[in-house]
């Protein structure tokens, strides 16, 4: 495989002032990789800050409920900030630190990103600009409350959809003006090469425990690891611990929206086909002329136009299979998990639950599904009682 | 020798440099942005890039973006402007015609049918800006068989010995020279080392260099003019439009 791709996938189609920009910042996170300090540094965070390991939950009553398999939780909720996102984010300022740079931005969709860089810009005591669509932040505005309590700016993007793709395309114009001094947290898999690796090798602690704590407590390997993909970053880490475990079937669930027939979504492999956007070729939903779409999804974290070159190789050579969840079949799966395991999951994680509970009514009790329940939902509150009360 | 060559022979011969125009193409509407070519290239344009509009313009400042959008609303395609670089091609047969665009559109088009209809259409070259050294030659293996060139983006970042690298077998075109960190619109003041920069550049490669981004005044052109082939004005012909969808040759200082 060509450097920095992933079959025909990935590469880096951006602008050349971020080429060398681009360069130091793989020669850095090969060399951190490498080095025994910074993976320990990185360990001792994520373990006294953020709170690791997560824990394995087994959603019994739900389980029984469906008198199918049974669906084990990763808690990614359990995060400091809610969310697996903060791995990522943790890695990547370490790195900025390591080049010394001075600044962080970062574009956020739901704004579980947005908070995550937020956060470790306070912990590591560097500025911090947050790019986020218009749209975003009028229906996410309790992390944009969040992100601002922590010091860091944001900047309301009203261009295009005024979404997560307008965001990053301001963020890529900040980082081509300040590449200097600015350090550019992405927050999932997707971005010029060496950002899709990147961020999968900081996600995929997500893998490693839960492989290792499926051995632990079930002395076996789930049969099915399932997870929800816009970018598809907690996807990529739940997968990289399974990767090499052919008898593990992976799943990833896009939003379906309002059906992939009605255009209204935001599902990339399931219903768009290959393009070049924000310096990777993958999956895009886009025009017949190749203008990129607008996307549709009620969770704000999954409506983005493209999905992680990584993700369109592994659809392709079907070591994974992606498929679509609407978004009144997500609203369910967050109903059903809140009224029978207590715990309030994000609407991006309610995608791949609502898969695993359509799935596991069909398989026998011995099967496990395990799901990465990679937010918590409270950020969600205002979003589905609106939805709910536009459907009655 | 392609247009492109025989341009910068002409210009150099009469000791100045090239005057590249950049318009968005759809800008105001098709119609208009027809017009504006055929003005420009009647009264001093050396060179037309046409560009490209796409949706997310990430190396594009307001004006060039403000502009990309209004095209779009009015559903401007690749397909329209191959057709309209065709018309500009009867009428000016010298002139070097650039297609400037964001790949995904050509992409999309279809790497084949683009080359085969730039070529019918006249195109001498294309630019993406989204295509660095790394990625390039896929587009490059479609281009040559079809007689059209590519012209390659340098940055303040790219050092030489990449620089010299991105120049490698595209001597039948010119370097396109990005004077600052940053994304396209006028500027008041471009930076101090750029002349040297330049100077650098020029010495180190063996095709015509021109120098974009942030240029819009007469002093600016004359600077720049001493050290490179040609400079090309964007943002400002753009703003221009914007007024009355005109291109006015007489404001034109340059």
């Amino acid at each position: 495989m060509k450097k920095g791709h992933y079959g025909q996938y990935g590469g880096q189609y951006i602008a050349e002032t971020l080429m060398t920009p681009l360069r130091e910042l793989e020669a850095a996170y090969n060399e951190a990789k490498a080095d025994p300090a910074f993976q320990a540094e990185f360990q001792e965070i994520l373990r006294d800050y953020v709170g690791r390991e997560s824990p394995l939950t087994y959603a019994r009553r739900l389980s029984e409920h469906l008198g199918g398999a049974r669906i084990v939780l990763k808690r990614e909720d359990l995060n400091h900030t809610g969310a697996h996102k903060v791995n990522n984010t943790i890695g990547q300022a370490l790195l900025a630190r390591r080049m010394g740079k001075k600044r962080l931005i970062a574009e956020t969709g739901a704004g579980m990103h947005g908070v995550a860089t937020a956060t470790v810009a306070a912990l590591f005591g560097m500025p911090c600009e947050v790019y986020m669509g218009a749209t975003d932040v009028a229906r996410q505005a309790p992390n944009v409350a969040r992100m601002q309590m922590l010091g860091a700016t944001v900047h309301p993007i009203e261009e295009g959809s005024a979404t997560l793709k307008d965001a990053m395309n301001e963020a890529i114009r900040d980082w081509i003006t300040n590449c200097d001094d600015t350090f550019y947290v992405i927050g999932t898999v997707a971005g010029p090469h060496p950002y899709p690796t990147m961020v999968r090798d900081f996600q995929s602690v997500i893998g490693v425990e839960a492989r290792r704590q499926m051995l632990e407590k079930y002395g076996k390997l789930p049969d099915q690891a399932i997870a929800c993909v816009g970018g598809g970053s907690n996807a990529m880490g739940l997968f990289a611990g399974f990767i090499d475990d052919p008898g593990v079937k992976l799943v990833g669930v896009e939003a379906g929206g309002k059906g992939i027939a009605t255009g209204e979504h935001a599902a990339s492999i399931c219903g768009g086909r290959v393009g070049v956007l924000h310096g990777s070729k993958t999956y895009l939903l886009q025009t017949d002329s190749g203008q990129i779409l607008d996307t549709y999804s009620v969770s704000a974290g999954l409506d983005y136009p493209g999905v992680g070159p990584e993700h369109a190789y592994l659809a392709d050579t079907g070591r994974a299979e992606y498929v679509p969840i609407n978004d009144d079949e997500a609203i369910a799966a967050f109903d059903a998990l809140c009224r029978f395991e207590g715990i309030i999951p994000a609407l991006e994680s309610s995608h791949a639950l609502a898969e695993a509970i359509k799935r596991a009514p069909t398989l026998p009790k011995e099967a496990i599904l395990l799901v990465n329940l990679s937010g918590r939902g409270d950020k969600d509150m205002d979003n589905v009682m609106e939805w709910k009360k536009r459907r009655i | 020798m392609n247009r492109i060559q025989k341009c910068f022979e002409k210009t150099r011969a009469a000791g100045r440099p090239a005057f590249i125009a950049y318009l968005t193409m759809g800008y105001p509407n098709l119609a208009a942005s027809e017009e504006a070519a055929d003005t420009l290239l009647a009264n001093g344009a050396d060179i037309l890039e046409l560009g490209v509009p796409f949706s997310d313009p990430v190396a594009d400042g307001a004006v060039i973006r403000t502009a990309a959008y209004a095209a779009l609303e009015q559903g401007v395609t690749l397909a329209d402007i191959l057709a309209l670089a065709g018309r500009l091609r009867a009428k000016h047969p010298d002139a070097p015609l650039v297609v400037f665009s964001y790949y995904n559109v050509i992409y999309s088009y279809g790497l084949e049918k683009f080359a085969a209809d730039a070529e019918a259409a006249g195109v001498d070259a294309v630019l993406s800006v989204d295509l660095p050294l790394e990625e390039r030659d896929e587009l490059l293996e479609v281009l040559r068989p079809h007689g059209l060139t590519f012209v390659p983006l340098i940055a303040p970042t790219t050092s030489i010995e990449r620089t010299i690298e991105a120049a490698k077998g595209l001597e039948d075109s010119f370097l396109y020279v990005i004077t600052v960190k940053g994304i396209t619109g006028a500027r008041a003041e471009l930076p101090p080392e750029l002349k040297e920069r330049l100077a650098t550049i020029r010495a180190a490669v063996n095709m015509p260099i021109a120098a974009g981004f942030g240029i819009s005044t007469k002093e600016q052109v004359k600077v720049i003019g001493e050290v490179a082939d040609g400079f090309i004005v964007g943002s400002a012909l753009v703003k221009m439009l914007a007024k009355d969808g005109k291109i006015h040759p007489e404001e034109l200082s340059f």
